[in-house]
């Protein structure tokens, strides 16, 4: 990291040099302080999880002696596995569905352009500012006409529609990015459409359609307009699960701690890992 | 040849009308059905309570709906949540982005932590904010008031809206960040170079080279996070449920009272009618920012 910076290299003189390390030194202390005071909360959230539900209310300190019993008492008393389930259901039903419909889309998209193509990807894009409240109503209604009401079938269907447009886009720039020669010798070889896409287009852009799926999961994962509404108790994902601590039961915050770092946590590391993914997939490739 | 060409070209647009024809057909579904429902219902009466009142109300929902004093509340919450947490998350951004572009020790670790709440759901950040933090005997805020000899203060009463337009901001601010952070990097560090030669100084850099620069990410962030903080519902829904009175309900906790609490259908529909034209003010800009973006 030190071998990038010309800035610090630069001064000649020691005089210089050395006010060039107190920048540093200044800029390090900043940084550090401004994402420490920005993650604070989450820190917070972490430890309480571990202190007994006296501990979590008294006097904010950083000293007392960590336990495990909230994390059991939010086990044994609510079965957070459950709600766990509902979401990796969900999260992921609506992933596989999504890449489903979304791959031979973008692959016709990005290979097989016409002259609607481009119309085509920005129809797509549009659908996705239709804001959730303005069709909340006849979702709603025919949910509980169809019988989709709270259940876990009802929400993935939401979050594939919800994600598809997302999906084929981040898609279509992948595809996009691949060299054309190589699909173009499958095709001399004789190899037909599906071939050509299973055993060239797939392996070859696994790593795009990985964090496209990544990417999927995390907006799912966390989506909390349409499993507030749709969902009660049998397919209540996390989102849901969490909002129930708002009611007076909210008042046990090493439960409610402990239960949202669960929560949090894997999609916490997946938002790490794909940051850069994360920015292509948000702004549809409108910064790069 | 021209003839075996031709006949290639359609197989060819056939076989792409297929492939996308199921992600096509699905959206254009998702979106026809329900706009046309919300439509239609906006200009009927239909309360879920009052089954025998139905028919066509004419311009009557919205008649109701833009005469009633909570629909101009809602709208004006609505505006200010948005005009604060943008305030906040754009300013804030470009400043943070600028932070962590410079090389400092463990920088990358200090970018993760930074923009980690963005990935917390809103459900967690808004109750870990209106307990451990806000909480007016508990909270660490209140314990960081009573430490420096201030009274502590009852966020959720005293001050809802900034509550909230604080919990959305600090959820939205990593947002701004992490674009602005990948729009930097491709900012021209001759240029910056060349600039400091010329005895410009760090403000005459931010402001001639690099805010110039990060202006259509900028513009980027600025649309996209209208379109989801027009229609913030779950942290208010957890937190204040629009509370008290009528001081944190937005637009869409608006509608979703009409609906789901009061079970209006008609008035809730001509409510998401609006709440869908405010949305589209805004996407026309961003779609045809995308689409000069596709051209090159």
């Amino acid at each position: 990291m030190t071998t990038l910076s010309s800035k610090t290299a630069a001064p000649r003189s020691a005089s210089g040099w050395r006010s060039a390390q107190a920048k540093r030194a200044m800029i390090t202390v900043l940084g550090w302080s401004v994402a420490l005071v920005i993650f604070f909360p989450i820190f917070w959230m972490i430890l309480t999880g571990f202190k007994t539900e006296t501990a979590a209310i008294a006097d904010p300190t950083l000293i007392f002696s960590p336990t495990l019993e909230s994390y059991q008492a939010v086990q044994a008393r609510s079965g957070y596995t459950r709600f766990a389930l509902n979401s990796v259901a969900v999260a992921f039903g609506s992933t596989f569905f999504a890449l489903l419909i979304a791959i031979p889309c973008a692959y016709a998209m990005a290979f097989l352009p016409t002259k609607r193509t481009k119309g085509t990807l920005l129809w797509m894009l549009s659908t996705k500012m239709l804001p959730s409240v303005g069709v909340l109503v006849p979702i709603y209604l025919i949910f509980r006409d169809v019988g989709l009401l709270d259940t876990r079938t009802g929400l993935i269907i939401v979050y594939t529609l919800m994600n598809l447009p997302i999906v084929v886009w981040m898609l279509y720039t992948f595809f996009k990015d691949m060299p054309k020669d190589i699909l173009e010798a499958g095709r001399m070889d004789g190899a037909s459409t599906l071939q050509e896409v299973c055993f060239l287009l797939l392996p070859l852009t696994l790593p795009g359609i990985a964090s496209t799926g990544l990417l999927s999961v995390i907006l799912s994962w966390n989506e909390a307009f349409w499993s507030l509404n749709l969902t009660t108790s049998s397919a209540a994902p996390l989102t849901a699960y969490i909002a129930s601590f708002s009611s007076p039961e909210g008042l046990f915050w090493a439960k409610l701690s402990a239960a949202s770092t669960m929560a949090i946590a894997p999609i916490l590391i997946l938002g790490w890992m794909t940051q850069k993914q994360m920015v292509r997939g948000l702004t549809f490739g409108a910064v790069k | 040849m021209t003839k075996t060409r031709a006949s290639g070209r359609t197989v060819g647009g056939l076989r792409t009308l297929f492939l996308q024809a199921p992600a096509v057909t699905l959206l254009l579904l998702w979106m026809i059905v329900p706009l046309g429902m919300t439509l239609w219902f906006s200009f009927q009466y239909y309360n879920l309570l009052m089954p025998d009142m139905a028919g066509f109300a004419g311009v009557e929902n919205y008649q109701y709906l833009l005469t009633d004093p909570a629909l101009w509340k809602a709208m004006g919450n609505t505006l200010l949540l948005v005009g604060w947490v943008l305030a906040i998350t754009v300013i804030g951004g470009t400043l943070l982005a600028v932070l962590f572009q410079q090389d400092f020790a463990g920088r990358g670790i200090a970018r993760v932590l930074a923009i980690s709440p963005f990935f917390v759901m809103p459900t967690v950040s808004a109750l870990v904010w209106k307990n451990m933090m806000m909480h007016p005997s508990n909270g660490v805020l209140s314990w960081l008031f009573e430490s420096v000899g201030l009274p502590a203060l009852d966020w959720f009463s005293a001050l809802p809206l900034t509550s909230i337009v604080i919990i959305v901001a600090w959820q939205w601010l990593p947002f701004a960040l992490l674009i602005l952070l990948t729009a930097m990097q491709s900012l021209d560090e001759d240029q910056v170079e060349a600039a400091r030669m010329d005895g410009a100084g760090p403000v005459a850099i931010f402001f001639f080279i690099t805010l110039p620069h990060l202006k259509r990410a900028i513009s980027v962030v600025i649309m996209i996070e209208m379109i989801f903080l027009l229609t913030i519902f779950a942290e208010i829904f957890v937190t204040t449920s629009g509370g008290p009175g009528l001081a944190t309900t937005n637009l869409a906790y608006l509608i979703y009272i009409r609906a789901l609490l009061d079970f209006d259908v008609g008035t809730a529909s001509a409510g998401g009618v609006i709440a869908i034209i405010l949305a589209n003010i805004v996407a026309i800009f961003l779609v045809r920012m995308v689409a000069k973006n596709l051209e090159d």
